[in-house]
């Protein structure tokens, strides 16, 4: 009741403030209290490039490149989307080359992936993370954008009903590697995490567990269906929610950091200007691992359509009308 | 122009990438070389063996039936053909909830692949062997099996392997996709371009279209050592007809 | 500050707690009830599958027919044309659709080229054999009538041809519709899109498959018509 009374003495003070056509152009908000959340539209940006965004090829992605489309067109862009371009090989080819203008890349991806960084050298750290990878990107022309509070990193899952079964209960990845039948144990992901540093050979190499590696294309069919053990999945998945599964914890911290930071070419970074640059930082703000889930959920679990749930984030958190 | 030029070294590099082991591109693992490629086109070639010869076992049969009695054109040709739009990797995906993944999955598939261009072809071949000829067999007293036995099956054998060949050059083709039921066919390195690099992808896809091209020559031959001498002799493609100056009446025969 | 913007001040995103739910389209079931209600986002995706299909189709046509016309003056040529279009269609399309990329990009120029490429053997092969298949006698008579060389092709040749070449764009356009749902490793949509984004849902495998196997009926009943409708001296029956 307090709580209630409380709340709408903050509201009604915060309506005293301020005044209606605020367009601070804010920089550093943070959330509340801040009048500028809803994108204008700016005439001017219509005249500007075209703007291309891009994304990999699995959900989380294509939700994401949606919300900064989507964003940018709420601010007056043009903007043309090319999501599902492929890997992340193909991805960066393809903003190197300028086929795309931006897309979202994880911070531990890209050192691994593009700048020749051994898993094991990558800072554990997300912000310094993070900044080696912005230097490593502003050497190719690329500008990496400031990093999402999330990280979509690997873990280990498994159904609860395997986990009393198979694992003894255990909850570490180093507890299950020393089992008795850790090397027959099962363990699907999708085909290049077989020879990836960050993903199976990251188990041989960190925990000395070889277990047996199951390509497959889905993430928790396999578990679900015993086409497999357990799997690699993501932090950030819908079906996390759903209270199956029970998660591995890698202790000894084997996977690095992989906050999302969106590289956009010199030029388009130019061409955005402060306006176009705060939007994107802006949309992304209330980006957290819930908020992630709950959009990766409406994707995987409800099926809709990634397009459809980024402009419901949009408008749900008063970004879009 | 760079674009050709950089192609030109992709492909010597594609050439390295068979020949020799490499790092992968992610860094960590060995991967290319001989030993792993050979491993990967053993399945390949095992996987597109055993589908073609289940595929020729189902429709060769039922094509000559069919083609002999006259009937179920529709069934033999149109169906068939709407059969191979259907796409491999919607297959996959469907049975794995029934099959999971593995060699099994992947067979069925290709069967399904396979079976159109041979079960057309032997439809056709059959059916179009000469009325005069099977009249003559029936007035010889020959009975119906030993008229599709001895007279229809011979004459067909050019358009059947025709059939063949192309289902064989599919099935070879599209063995690629076993990565997505997890059988590691020559399709691996192409698919998993993060560990293999434009390089890997190239250097399997080569060897693919050499082994497809090698299998097209090989059956092309087959096609010409049972093609009965007779028909050689009269350097028509396929079963002779020849009616007067009417147009005669084809039927389709499938490449 | 407008009443508005005190509500967007609260405005966040909606999460919904999710533990235990299962239902027909979380366990990817084959749903009706959300086929009914998502049957729109095959539409653009299957109006991208046509024109791929479409547009491959005629191109290859186009450039095989000519092909085969020239081959059919000049005999000799027959060989490496069909080695070298058959060299085409040993590419797996699965590495075709990642090898252009350097040349053509993404999207669907890439793709296009790609399917044509497929299409160019199957043409060549049945208008060649079509026109081999003429029989002596009629094109005797015909040039004892009087008729040229070209008068012999449009007038004899080809329509004693049509059925073989029909059959061959039928057979063209349905293998057509099957690879075309390859297209989106290419960034080039189509249903293969869709069937990417939810390979294990059944409800979505069902429609977008069967959404191809639909086109290629329709296209492949349409051109049986037009063999049908333009060769009505063969009306096709059994023996």
């Amino acid at each position: 009741m307090l709580a209630l009374v409380a709340a709408l003495a903050l509201a009604l003070t915060a309506t005293a403030c301020g005044d209606d056509d605020s367009d601070s152009g804010s920089s550093s908000d943070s959330g509340g209290g801040d009048s500028a959340k809803l994108i204008k539209d700016d005439p001017a940006n219509a005249k500007k490039k075209t703007i291309v965004v891009g994304s990999k090829n699995f959900d989380e992605q294509y939700i994401l490149g949606e919300i900064y489309a989507q964003a940018l067109e709420a601010a007056g862009f043009k903007v043309e989307k090319k999501l599902n371009l492929g890997s992340e090989q193909i991805a960066y080819k393809a903003l190197k080359s300028g086929q795309v203008d931006m897309y979202p890349e994880y911070t531990g991806t890209s050192l691994t992936s593009f700048f020749d960084v051994k898993t094991d050298d990558v800072p554990k750290e997300p912000d310094a993370a993070y900044e080696l990878a912005k230097k490593d990107y502003a050497k190719e022309g690329i500008v990496a954008m400031p990093r999402t509070s999330f990280e979509n990193t690997f873990r280990i899952a498994t159904t609860k009903a395997k986990q009393k079964e198979l694992l003894d209960g255990k909850t570490t990845v180093s507890e299950v590697a020393k089992l008795p039948n850790a090397s027959k144990l099962s363990i699907a992901g999708f085909p290049e995490c077989e020879q990836r540093s960050d993903c199976l050979q990251g188990l041989k190499n960190t925990y000395d567990w070889t277990p047996k590696f199951v390509s497959d294309e889905g993430k928790y069919q396999p578990i679900d269906k015993d086409r497999s053990d357990l799997g690699f999945v993501f932090s950030t998945d819908g079906e996390l929610t759903l209270g199956k599964y029970a998660i591995i914890d890698d202790d000894k911290n084997l996977f690095p950091p992989y906050n999302i930071s969106l590289g956009v070419r010199d030029s388009t970074y130019k061409e955005l200007g402060k306006e176009g640059q705060d939007v994107i930082l802006k949309v992304q703000k209330p980006l957290n691992e819930k908020a992630m889930q709950e959009l990766n959920s409406r994707v995987s679990l409800d099926k809709q359509e990634p397009e459809k749930v980024a402009a419901a984030y949009l408008k749900e958190s008063g970004f879009t009308k | 122009m760079s674009t050709t030029i950089a192609l030109l070294g992709d492909f010597g590099d594609a050439v390295q990438f068979i020949f020799q082991e490499r790092e992968s591109v992610g860094g960590g693992v060995q991967v290319g070389g001989p030993e792993e490629l050979w491993g990967f086109a053993k399945t390949h070639l095992l996987v597109s063996l055993a589908a073609m010869l289940i595929a020729s076992a189902i429709s060769v049969p039922i094509g000559l039936y069919l083609g002999h009695k006259g009937k179920g054109e529709f069934l033999a040709i149109s169906v068939s053909n709407v059969g191979r739009a259907v796409p491999a990797v919607v297959l996959v995906f469907f049975l794995v909830a029934y099959l999971g993944n593995g060699f099994l999955n992947i067979t069925v598939v290709l069967v399904a692949l396979a079976i159109p261009p041979i079960l057309t072809n032997t439809y056709v071949g059959t059916a179009q062997v000469d009325r005069d000829i099977v009249d003559a067999a029936r007035g010889m007293g020959m009975k119906s099996s030993q008229i599709v036995r001895q007279v229809r099956l011979p004459l067909a054998m050019p358009t059947i392997f025709a059939g063949i060949r192309t289902s064989a050059v599919s099935v070879l083709a599209t063995a690629t996709i076993g990565p997505y039921a997890d059988v590691k066919t020559l399709g691996w390195p192409i698919l998993t371009p993060q560990t293999y690099g434009f390089s890997g992808q190239l250097g399997a896809a080569l060897l693919v279209a050499l082994i497809t091209l090698l299998a097209d020559a090989g059956i092309g031959y087959l096609q010409h050592v049972v093609t009965p001498k007779g028909i050689k002799l009269a350097g028509e493609q396929g079963p002779t007809r020849r009616r007067l100056a009417l147009p005669t009446r084809r039927r389709e025969a499938a490449t | 500050m407008s009443p508005t913007d005190a509500v967007g001040l609260f405005a966040q995103l909606q999460t919904r707690d999710r533990t235990g739910e299962a239902n027909c389209v979380s366990e990817d079931g084959f749903c009706p009830d959300w086929i009914a209600d998502n049957w729109q986002r095959y539409q653009d995706p299957f109006v991208e599958h046509v024109v791929l299909t479409l547009v491959s189709v005629a191109a290859g046509f186009l450039i095989a027919f000519v092909l085969a016309l020239i081959a059919h003056r000049r005999q000799w040529l027959i060989g490496p044309i069909t080695a070298f279009t058959g060299a085409l269609y040993t590419i797996p399309s699965v590495a075709f659709f990642f090898l252009l990329q350097p040349f053509t990009g993404l999207g669907k120029t890439t793709a296009i080229v790609a399917l044509t490429c497929y299409t160019l053997l199957i043409i060549f092969r049945n208008v060649t054999t079509g026109l081999q298949a003429v029989p002596a006698e009629a094109k005797d008579a015909a040039r004892g009538m009087g008729l040229t060389e070209n008068q012999l092709l449009a007038r004899v040749e080809l329509p004693l041809a049509a059925p073989e070449i029909l059959a061959g764009l039928r057979i063209a356009t349905t293998t057509t519709v099957g690879l075309a749902a390859l297209a989106f490793l290419a960034g080039a949509g189509g249903l293969g899109a869709e069937l990417d984004q939810q390979p294990y849902f059944k409800s979505n495998v069902v429609v977008a498959g069967g959404l191809c196997v639909l086109l290629a009926a329709v296209l492949d009943v349409m051109i049986l018509a037009v063999q049908r409708f333009t060769t009505p001296w063969q009306r096709a029956s059994a023996s």
